[in-house]
C-alpha cells in the first residue's frame, strides 16, 4: 500500500524550472550585450558556468549532500551568469573565477547551501572583488572598441597583454568622474552630447542591454517566477532619489531616466534585487527592500567612490531582510481589522 | 439575480477530472455480505452501543446511542443480525481500530417503523434532539453532528445560512449527482435548517464548472417556491472550504478562534440537508451516502452505499485498473490512502479513488525551501507557510503558533505549488500534534504536582495539627493546674477562645496554598509564553472549543475543509 500523505497531486514545478526560466530571460540581454558590446561576455558565461558547477560540486562532495540533484537545481549556473554579466568582460579569466569561487564556496556553501545563504551570493563576489581588485573591475572595454573574438579571448586568457587603449570606465562611471573634475562648471548636458560616449538616454550600447535586460525581467513577472513588488519599488526608489536630486541641480545630476538605465539597475531590479533566498518574503517587504535597494544604489553610485552601487546597496538590504520582513507581516484571514 | 461575490486570497486551479464520474446517474450498491458499522464516525463522544451480538435488528433500528451533545447516533444500514461487537480497522490514515457492530445482512431489508415528523408543531430542541438521534452529521467530510450546528449565538442574530454545493475537491462528483437528481428534497432540507435557524438569507453556493446542479437547484427553489438564492462561485479551490465559502458569499471571515455563528453566519452541506430532511419527511435515519467511485478505474460512478459497507466489497463496482496500488478516501487535495481495503464506508466518507503511480505521480524528493514565496501567494488563509514550515521543522512550536500554524486548515494548497517539493502540510500536522502531545502532557504532570503538593501540605498540616494538639493539650493541662490552684484560691476565668485560634489557623493555612500556587505558576514553563496576550486568548479559546467539542489531538476525521 501506498504511504504518502495529502495532497496527492502537484503541480508540474520545479526549483531547476525556476532557474531555467531565470536563464531564459536573462538571454536577450546576453544577446545584445555579446552584439553591442563584445563577444568576451560569451567567454565570460563560460568561465563561469565551468568554475560554479566545479565549486559546487566539490562542496556538496565534502559537505556529504547528494551532488547530481543539487547541480541539477541550477541555482549555481545563475550566479555565475549574474557574475559573468556584472563583472568586466575583459576581465581575466581567474578573476571570473575566483567571484564565482567566493560566491558559491564562501557566501553560498558554507553558509549551508541552496536557501541558506543571507546575502546574495553574486553580489558578495561583486563586492569583494571591487574592493580586493579595484582596477581590475573598473577597466571595461572602450568605447568602439574592435576586437576579434580570438583577440578578446587572448585578453581574458592573460595571452595578449592588457594594453590601457582596450579599456575606459562605464558611461555611469565616467559621468561621475567628468563632473567632478568639473566642479562648479559641470553640465550633464554638455556631457550627454558627447555621442561617442552616450546615446538616445543613457550609455551607448548599455542602454539596449538595459533595455534587454528589462524585457527579460518583464517575462520573469509574466511567468509568475517573481512579483511586481521589488522590480516596481527598486526603480521606484533609484528614481526618487534620482528624481529629487535632478529636480535640485539638473546641471550636476543625470536625469531618473539616465540612471534606470545605466550600470546594473534593470539587472538588479528584476535578476539581482529579487533573489528570494536572501531578499524579502512578504509582500510590503519586498516593497521596503526594493525601494530600500533601488535609494542605496542610487547613493552610492553618484555619491560614493565605486562605480555602481547595485552589490552593496543589496548586501545592505539583505542585512536588513529579517526584520523588514518581521515588521512587515500580512495580517491573515480572518484576523484583519474591520472593514469599513 | 445581482450578488456582489467576494474573493478569497489564495487557491489553486487543479485539473478537476470531474466529467469522468457524472456520466451516469446515481446507482443503489448491492448489499455486501457483512456492514461493519462504526460506532465512532463523528467528532464528538463514541455512541454507546445499545445492541448485543446475536440480537436481530432492522434497517434503521439504532445501534449506538449519542454519547453527550456532540455526538450522533449510529443505525443498522439494513435488517440481519449483529455477529460481533468489537474493535475493527477504520479508514484512518494511521490504521486506528475503534469499536465496530458487524451485522450479517439478512437480505430483506425490512425497515423499523418509519413515520413522518411534523417538525413545525414540535420545539426547536425536540427537532434538534431528533436529528441527533437520527445521527444527521456533515457530509461533507468532517462529520461533525448537524443538531449542534443549529442552534444561533447569544445575542447575535443570525443573517446568513450558507449551503455548500461548492465540492471543489478535484474527482469528487457526490454532491453534484446529488444535486442534479435529488434538489427537491435538498431544497426542503434548507427549509428545515431555516426554519430553526431564522436566518435573514438562505445562500446556496454551487461552483459554477457544475451548471446542471445550478439548473436543478434554481428549478427547485423555484418549485418550492422559496426566497434561497443559488449562487454560481467562480472554480477555485478551496472555494467549498466552509470559511472560503462564506468569504465569497458574505464577505465575512470566520477566524480561527471563532464559530461562524459568532458572525451570523452558517454553513451546511447539501447532503446533509438531504439527509436531514429524509430523517424528517419519511423517518429515515442516516444509514446510506453517495460516494463517488472514481480515479484509476474503467467504470467511475456515483453510488448510494449503505454506511457499513467494506471498500474492498464497494470498489470493484468501478472496475479498478490492475495497476491500482491504493485508494484514497476524500480528494486528492485533503485525502488519505486507507490502510486496508477491508474498511467500511463511514458516514465521512464522500469519495473512493482508485490510486495509481501513472495518475497520481509520487512527488520528486525533497530539495531546501527557496522562499520564493508561492506556498504563501497559493495560502487561502494568508498565512506565511515557508515561515509555519521553517519553525516546524526546527521544532520551535512556540513560534509555529506565532505564525498562526492554527489558522491553518491544511486544505495543501501550499503543497500543490512547492517548487522545493516540500510536504508541507505534513510538517504542519506533526507541528500540531507535538503541540497537543505536549498539551496533554503539561496537564497530566501539572496534575500529579498539584496532587503532590497537597499530599505534602496535607501531611505538614497534619503534623503541625498534632503538634498544636499536643500543644492545646498541654497548655489545657497547665491551664487546668492552674484554674485549679486558682479555684483552690479564689473564683475561676472561662476558657480561651479556641474560635478565634481555629480560624487564624485556616487563613494561614489558605495564604500558604494561594502563595504555592503563585509560586508555580511563575515557573511554569509553556512553549506559548511568549505569545502576546491577544493570541494567548485565542490560542485559549481554541483549546476551550477543541476540549468542548471532545475533539482529541488526532481526530478520526480530517480537519476543517468542507466543514458542513
Amino acid at each position: 500500500m501506498q504511504t504518502a500523505t495529502s495532497p496527492h497531486i502537484h503541480k508540474p514545478v520545479s526549483i531547476t524550472r525556476v532557474m531555467a526560466q531565470v536563464c531564459l530571460a536573462l538571454l536577450p540581454g546576453i544577446a545584445v550585450y555579446t552584439w553591442l558590446i563584445g563577444p568576451a561576455l560569451l567567454i565570460q558565461l563560460g568561465i563561469a558556468s565551468l568554475a560554479a558547477l566545479a565549486a559546487e560540486a566539490l562542496l556538496l562532495q565534502l559537505r556529504g549532500k547528494p551532488v547530481a540533484p543539487f547541480l541539477m537545481d541550477g541555482s549555481a549556473l545563475v550566479t555565475a551568469w549574474l557574475i559573468a554579466l556584472t563583472f568586466p568582460p575583459l576581465s581575466p579569466w581567474w578573476l571570473t573565477a575566483t567571484g564565482v569561487c567566493l560566491a558559491i564556496v564562501v557566501a553560498k556553501q558554507l553558509y549551508g547551501g541552496l536557501g541558506q545563504n543571507p546575502f546574495n551570493p553574486a553580489m558578495v563576489a561583486f563586492a569583494a572583488c571591487i574592493v580586493a581588485f579595484p582596477a581590475l573591475m573598473s577597466q571595461w572595454p572602450a568605447q568602439g572598441l574592435t576586437l576579434s573574438f580570438s583577440a578578446q579571448l587572448d585578453v581574458v586568457l592573460g595571452l595578449a597583454p592588457r594594453v590601457d587603449a582596450l579599456t575606459a570606465a562605464t558611461p555611469l562611471d565616467a559621468m561621475k568622474t567628468a563632473l567632478k573634475l568639473e566642479g562648479e562648471h559641470a553640465s550633464v548636458q554638455a556631457l550627454l552630447a558627447n555621442q561617442t560616449l552616450y546615446g538616445t538616454f543613457a550609455g551607448r550600447g548599455w542602454e539596449w542591454v538595459a533595455t534587454a535586460y528589462l524585457l527579460g525581467g518583464l517575462f520573469l513577472l509574466a511567468r509568475g517566477v517573481i512579483t511586481w513588488h521589488v522590480p516596481a519599488a527598486f526603480l521606484a526608489g533609484l528614481a526618487t532619489v534620482a528624481g529629487l536630486c535632478w529636480g535640485i541641480d539638473p546641471a550636476r545630476f543625470a536625469d531618473p531616466v539616465f540612471h534606470l538605465f545605466s550600470g546594473g539597475a534593470m539587472l538588479g531590479a528584476f535578476f539581482i534585487a529579487t533573489d528570494p533566498v536572501s531578499g524579502c518574503t512578504t509582500p510590503r517587504g519586498k516593497l521596503v527592500f526594493g525601494f530600500g535597494a533601488g535609494a542605496l544604489a542610487y547613493l552610492i553610485r553618484v555619491f560614493g567612490a565605486f562605480p555602481d552601487g547595485i552589490a552593496f546597496a543589496v548586501l545592505i538590504m539583505n542585512l536588513a531582510a529579517p526584520v523588514i520582513d518581521l515588521l512587515c507581516q500580512p495580517p491573515i484571514f480572518g484576523h484583519k481589522r474591520e472593514a469599513p | 439575480m445581482l450578488q456582489q461575490l467576494f474573493r478569497f486570497q489564495g487557491g489553486i486551479e487543479p485539473a478537476y477530472h470531474k466529467q469522468e464520474s457524472v456520466r451516469e446517474p446515481i446507482a443503489q450498491a448491492p448489499l455486501p455480505p457483512r456492514l461493519i458499522i462504526p460506532l465512532h464516525q463523528s467528532i464528538g463522544g463514541t455512541p454507546r452501543p445499545v445492541v448485543a451480538v446475536g440480537d436481530k435488528v432492522l434497517k434503521g433500528q439504532l445501534i449506538g446511542a449519542a454519547d453527550g451533545w456532540i455526538s450522533a447516533a449510529v443505525h443498522a444500514s439494513t435488517s440481519g443480525t449483529v455477529v460481533e461487537i468489537g474493535p475493527r480497522r477504520i479508514p484512518h490514515p494511521s490504521g486506528l481500530t475503534t469499536d465496530c457492530v458487524v451485522i450479517e445482512p439478512d437480505g430483506e431489508a425490512r425497515w423499523i417503523e418509519r413515520a413522518p415528523l411534523d417538525y413545525r408543531a414540535m420545539a426547536p430542541e425536540e427537532v434538534r434532539a431528533y436529528l441527533q438521534n437520527a445521527g444527521i452529521v456533515g457530509l461533507g467530510g468532517a462529520a461533525f453532528p448537524s443538531h449542534a450546528k443549529l442552534t444561533t449565538a447569544k445575542g447575535v442574530p443570525m443573517q446568513e445560512l450558507v449551503i455548500n454545493g461548492a465540492e471543489c475537491e478535484p474527482w469528487i462528483t457526490c454532491d453534484d449527482m446529488l444535486m442534479r437528481e435529488r434538489a427537491a428534497e435538498i431544497v426542503a432540507g434548507i427549509g428545515l435548517f431555516r426554519d430553526l435557524l431564522q436566518p435573514q438569507r438562505v445562500l446556496i453556493g454551487i461552483e459554477d464548472n457544475k451548471p446542471e446542479a445550478i439548473a436543478a437547484m434554481t428549478a427547485a427553489v423555484r418549485a418550492a417556491g422559496e426566497s434561497f438564492e443559488v449562487i454560481a462561485v467562480p472554480t477555485r479551490y478551496p472555494a467549498g472550504g466552509a470559511k472560503q465559502l462564506i468569504r465569497v458569499l458574505t464577505g465575512k471571515e470566520i477566524p480561527a478562534a471563532k464559530r461562524s455563528t459568532d458572525l451570523g453566519v452558517q454553513c451546511f452541506n447539501v447532503a446533509t440537508a438531504y439527509s436531514a430532511w429524509r430523517a424528517v419527511a419519511h423517518g429515515e435515519p442516516l444509514i446510506s451516502r453517495i460516494v463517488t467511485l472514481t480515479g484509476n478505474a474503467d467504470r467511475p460512478r456515483n453510488w448510494e452505499v449503505p454506511i457499513g459497507m467494506p471498500i474492498d466489497a464497494l470498489l470493484p463496482l468501478a472496475a479498478p485498473r490492475p495497476d491500482t496500488d491504493g485508494v484514497i478516501m476524500g480528494g486528492p487535495m485533503m485525502g488519505f490512502l486507507i490502510p486496508a481495503l477491508d474498511v467500511p464506508v463511514i458516514k465521512a466518507t464522500n469519495c473512493l479513488i482508485a490510486h495509481s503511480p501513472s495518475l497520481f505521480p509520487p512527488q520528486p524528493p525533497e530539495m531546501p525551501c527557496i522562499r520564493c514565496g508561492e506556498c504563501a501567494r497559493a495560502c487561502p488563509h494568508e498565512l506565511q507557510p515557508m515561515d509555519m514550515y521553517w519553525w516546524s521543522r526546527a521544532k520551535n512550536f512556540g513560534k509555529a503558533q506565532e505564525a498562526h500554524l492554527f489558522d491553518c486548515i491544511e486544505c495543501g494548497c501550499c503543497a500543490y505549488v512547492c517548487p522545493a517539493h516540500i510536504p508541507l502540510v505534513q510538517y504542519f500536522r506533526f507541528a500540531k500534534s507535538e503541540i497537543w502531545a505536549r498539551e496533554k502532557e503539561r496537564k497530566l504532570a501539572e496534575g500529579a504536582k498539584e496532587r503532590f503538593e497537597f499530599k505534602q501540605f496535607r501531611e505538614e498540616r497534619e503534623k503541625a495539627e498534632k503538634a498544636e494538639k499536643l500543644a492545646k493539650a498541654a497548655a489545657a493541662q497547665a491551664a487546668k493546674k492552674a484554674a485549679e490552684a486558682a479555684a483552690a484560691s479564689a473564683a475561676g476565668s472561662t476558657a480561651p477562645p479556641t474560635d478565634a485560634a481555629e480560624a487564624a489557623k485556616k487563613a494561614a493555612i489558605a495564604a500558604a496554598l494561594e502563595r504555592a500556587r503563585a509560586q508555580r505558576a511563575a515557573v511554569q514553563a509553556r512553549n506559548t509564553e511568549d505569545l502576546p496576550p491577544e493570541k494567548a486568548r485565542e490560542i485559549a479559546a481554541i483549546d476551550a472549543r477543541r476540549q468542548q467539542a471532545g475533539l482529541e489531538p488526532a481526530a478520526a476525521t480530517p480537519l476543517g475543509k468542507e466543514d458542513a
